[in-house]
């Protein structure tokens, strides 16, 4: 049962995955994207968790308390900044793409086809 | 934006030329001083305590520091070019450009594993929003898109690798981490890290099967761009898989090493063939010279697997000196499509005559990707053949000569076709794609004299690739500054304890006759193929159908796999990515 | 590639990668009893040092601020490349007539409560902004508040009214001054504690608002930051969707 977030966080990166290769939307595959994102988060999160831990806020809670880890916490507060403003410039391109080829599916965006 | 009518075009080439000009000295001044003891910058001044880092170190050796200093060269260098290459451009460019620029610099610098992710992301962010940047045309946009989507998901995989040394070590120090993982040895979970970290930086660099997206990349982004991505960008991630190597799973996968010898060689070796492949059969020239990369980066990938210390040093001269003549390269095209509106290959036939500067230079870049003896290139090439013999792959060799004949075989086929007018007008098979007609809107009419300037920096670059091999203490230090770099244990010690460390002096080594008999094998291998390429129509007539039929079979079938379909591409990274983590679960955990 | 190959291809490929995951995983320390250095050791020391009751904060924006400063940049350039690919083009042109594209304000009830939401808002966005060392929250999270603060206008149907209140000037001018701001003060860390980075003001007392050295200056510079990030980005990709028409499909 332990292993149970580590199993979460291995099926959103593959679901993600497969929702980029099968999407016919751009924007379905951007949010695929955030989904195989959020498997990294579910993964930092759970690695960083003590049984009966507190969060790192000391500022009312005696500081001798068992606390999780907070430098994964750290880490995924980063990567969410990441992951929304790279977010942003795709999703601005889709925007671009709608506009000039007329459609959002990958299988029409046809110029770069060697 | 508003803030546009206060900056003039000359006010943001000045202030971002000193910036450029500024990080050149300051990166060289670091080089020099990282030369004789490297230093660890602890940011916030958390030193250390017992070995444990809490804070975030700047580990600068000489290899990092040099890669700064190259990096910080080519944004100058683009940004020269770039000062004439566009009619108009906004403060955008400028910013984005230095942005780039910085990550470059902290990428090398860093002593921190999530601090080379985070510098990884920012070299993507700007570099995503750099390839986009003509919007006026389509293909720029599908461009960007599978180049951020890839990217992303390479970072992604690192992430989780990180995630896994982590949870194993309780550091994020990269010494630190290697310190640890000494002392627990392989199993299945430090594989896959390794496996995943790899991947990531792989995809980066451009490696088969995630390469699809560089192709793509390059054929759609202004050619400053380009320079900088052809010259370093991918490199980058070569470094980040020797670096990780040796900081980090060194220790571990000693018993394994030739093991790990083995499936990055066949990494390497796959990727040069197809690239060297891909690019004879280009007609975009932007794309030619990007699977020209692809390729070079396979020999690069061979010479980081071949896991010695004279590799390393070929690695890092093959760097410098395929950097600038790439970046050369690509100031040659940009000439041409700043000239004539298009960048395929049969459009230009003869055209190019009236510029035959560029000619000349051209046909220079494709002697010189073919190890045209003595420049830099050559000298790399020569330092990559003695560690493959030293290592007993000696096949190896045969595997560069290939990659350098056919890189600069389809260079001079360019160059021969383009500026001398030989070869036949009409491209053969029907069904071929239109090249790259191209509106590039930034320029307004076609001008009819090119900017002195577009024709003086590829010039300079391409003397800088003769004279780095001829300072005589240049190739030496690059081979010392490895001989520290594959140090694994001392590593550590400057790092976390800031003890300074004695490195032997390493002997240099000396070009042999064999090497240049080498190369003289892949330049006239360039030449014969460029002939056959130009005049060879009448020969391939010759060749039985039943012969070439099969062959040309597979070659459209790996043509039509680079489809520009998003979703092809992440299947193949899947794809390539469990392959890559079955065979080394199978062979090292 | 068609797609039936593309997904077969990944029918194989994909439950391999799964399974390498997995393996890889089932290394991991059980879930629940993770004793990392790293973590304990900032537990540990942090009130200490620096009085800071937030360690998350304290990580971001003093132990790891360099990988915040890399962050900052990202967003900065994302930013950037958003307004590059969603500019006006040549052959468009930005319309600022409200008829007809509900740009003119919705119900009353929504513009009611939008009025309200907007102290709110600003209120609690400073509040979490400032307190970013004492308790949960911090300048990303509080910029974010502060910048719904306008788009609490959005809601209201007034588009073109967030516009004038939030002048594009005055938003790129707080992302720039955010931006600059942070990597000042670690250039102040650099002339007044001869170290970038290192926390240059007294750490004073745990749990007051000035304590924890520079962390509530980092804090304001990223709130800053990220507030005129959003604000940009949202308003570029709203004035996509309402306000830029082709020119010449308009009749003139």
């Amino acid at each position: 049962m332990s292993f149970l977030p580590y199993a979460v966080a291995v099926w959103l990166f593959i679901v993600g995955l497969y929702g980029v290769v099968s999407s016919r939307h751009m924007v379905r595959t951007i949010l695929s994207l955030a989904v195989v994102q959020s498997a990294t988060y579910v993964l930092l999160l759970a690695i960083g968790y003590r049984s009966g831990g507190q969060a790192p806020i000391v500022a009312d809670i005696p500081p001798t308390t068992t606390l999780v880890d907070p430098v994964v916490q750290v880490l995924v507060l980063t990567d969410v900044v990441i992951e929304a403003t790279v977010t942003a410039l795709l999703l601005a391109l889709v925007v671009q793409a709608h506009k000039r080829f007329g459609s959002v599916d990958p299988n029409d965006l046809r110029p770069l086809r060697d | 934006m508003v803030i546009r009518p206060l900056s003039r075009r000359w006010l943001n080439d000045a202030v971002t030329g000193a910036g450029a000009v500024a990080v050149v000295v300051l990166c060289a001044l670091l080089l020099s001083r990282a030369a004789q003891h490297p230093i660890a910058y602890w940011m916030g001044g958390f030193r250390p305590v017992d070995q444990v880092a809490i804070g975030i170190s700047l580990s600068i050796d000489p290899v990092g520091a040099g890669l700064a200093t190259f990096s910080a060269v080519l944004v100058l260098a683009a940004l020269a070019y770039s000062l004439r290459y566009f009619d108009s451009v906004d403060g955008v460019f400028h910013a984005l450009l230095l942005l780039f620029g910085a990550a470059m610099a902290g990428f090398t610098l860093t002593g921190d594993l999530f601090n080379l992710i985070v510098f990884f992301e920012l070299m993507g962010a700007a570099a995503y929003a750099l390839t986009g940047y003509l919007i006026e045309d389509r293909a720029p946009i599908q461009g960007a898109i599978n180049f951020a989507v890839t990217n992303s998901i390479a970072g992604y995989a690192m992430l989780v690798g990180v995630a896994l040394l982590y949870a194993r070590t309780g550091a994020l120090n990269m010494a630190q981490i290697g310190l640890a993982l000494d002392r627990h040895g392989a199993d299945p979970l430090v594989v896959v890290a390794m496996v995943l970290l790899f991947l990531g930086f792989l995809t980066k660099a451009a490696a088969v099967p995630l390469h699809f997206w560089l192709a793509d990349a390059y054929a759609v982004a202004p050619i400053p761009v380009c320079v900088l991505f052809a010259g370093v960008m991918t490199e980058l991630g070569v470094y980040a898989v020797a670096r990780l190597y040796w900081v980090i799973f060194a220790g571990p996968m000693h018993p394994h090493m030739e093991a790990v010898r083995a499936i990055l060689i066949a990494i390497g070796v796959v990727t040069a063939l197809l690239g060297s492949l891909m690019c004879f059969q280009q007609r975009h020239i932007k794309r030619l010279l990007a699977f020209s990369s692809v390729a070079h980066i396979g020999v690069l990938i061979c010479g980081v697997g071949l896991l010695s210390a004279r590799a390393l040093a070929g690695v890092g001269v093959y760097i410098v000196g395929h950097g600038l003549t790439k970046a050369a390269l690509f100031m040659c095209a940009g000439v041409l499509l700043h000239r004539f509106r298009t960048i395929d290959e049969y459009d230009l036939h003869g055209r190019g005559r009236e510029i035959p500067a560029v000619g000349v230079l051209m046909v220079v870049g494709g002697l010189l990707l073919a190890a045209l003896p003595p420049f830099t290139l050559f000298a790399g090439k020569s330092l990559l053949e003695e560690a493959s013999t030293q290592a007993g792959y000696g096949w190896l060799i045969a595997v560069f000569i290939v990659t350098s004949a056919a890189t600069g075989a389809a260079v001079l086929r360019v160059a021969g076709r383009v500026f001398l007018g030989w070869g036949p007008r009409d491209a053969p098979g029907a069904g071929q794609a239109r090249a790259g007609q191209v509106s590039e809107d930034e320029m307004q009419d076609r001008p009819d004299h090119t900017p002195p300037m577009m024709i003086v920096v590829p010039v300079v670059l391409l003397a800088l690739t003769l004279a780095v091999a001829l300072i005589p203490g240049a190739v030496p230090a690059i081979e010392d500054a490895a001989a520290r770099f594959t140090d694994h244990a001392a590593y550590a010690q400057w790092v976390l304890r800031g003890r300074p460390v004695s490195w032997p002096s390493v002997a240099p080594s000396h070009i042999s006759a064999v090497d240049v008999l080498y190369s003289s094998l892949s330049v006239l291998g360039a030449v014969t193929l460029a002939g056959l390429g130009l005049f060879g129509r009448p020969l391939r007539a010759r060749v039985p159908r039943v012969v070439g039929g099969p062959w040309l079979r597979a070659l459209h079938t790996v043509r039509d796999l680079h489809s520009g379909h998003i979703g092809d591409y992440i299947a193949w990274w899947t794809a390539g990515a469990s392959l890559l983590g079955a065979i080394c679960l199978l062979t090292l955990a | 590639m068609s797609r039936r190959a593309r997904l077969w291809l990944f029918g194989v490929a994909g439950p391999g990668l799964a399974a390498v995951l997995v393996i890889g995983f089932r290394g991991l320390p059980a879930f629940g009893h993770y004793h990392g250095v790293y973590g304990l050791v900032v537990n540990g020391v942090e009130l200490s040092m620096r009085h800071a009751t937030d360690y998350v904060t304290a990580l971001n924006f003093d132990l790891r601020a360099f990988d915040t400063l890399g962050e900052e940049y990202i967003l900065f350039a994302s930013v950037l490349g958003v307004t590059l690919l969603l500019r006006v083009m040549r052959e468009e042109d930005e319309e600022f007539s409200a008829a007809g594209r509900g740009l003119d304000g919705s119900s009353d009830a929504v513009r009611l409560l939008a009025l309200v939401l907007v102290p709110l808002l600003v209120a609690l966005g400073v509040y979490i902004v400032l307190h970013g060392a004492l308790t949960p929250g911090g300048g990303f999270q509080g910029g974010l508040v502060l910048a719904a603060a306008p788009a609490a206008l959005i809601l209201a149907g007034r588009y073109l009214e967030l516009k004038i209140l939030a002048p594009s000037w005055a938003m790129e001018s707080a992302e720039g001054i955010g931006a600059a701001g942070y990597a000042l003060l670690g250039l102040g860390g650099l002339i007044f504690a001869s170290v970038y980075f290192r926390n240059f003001l007294p750490a004073g007392n745990p749990g007051q608002l000035l304590s924890a050295g520079f962390m509530p200056l980092n804090s304001i510079a990223v709130g800053l930051e990220v507030m005129g990030a959003f604000l940009i980005v949202w308003t570029a990709f709203l004035d996509q969707a309402l306000l830029i028409r082709r020119r010449s499909l308009e009749a003139r």
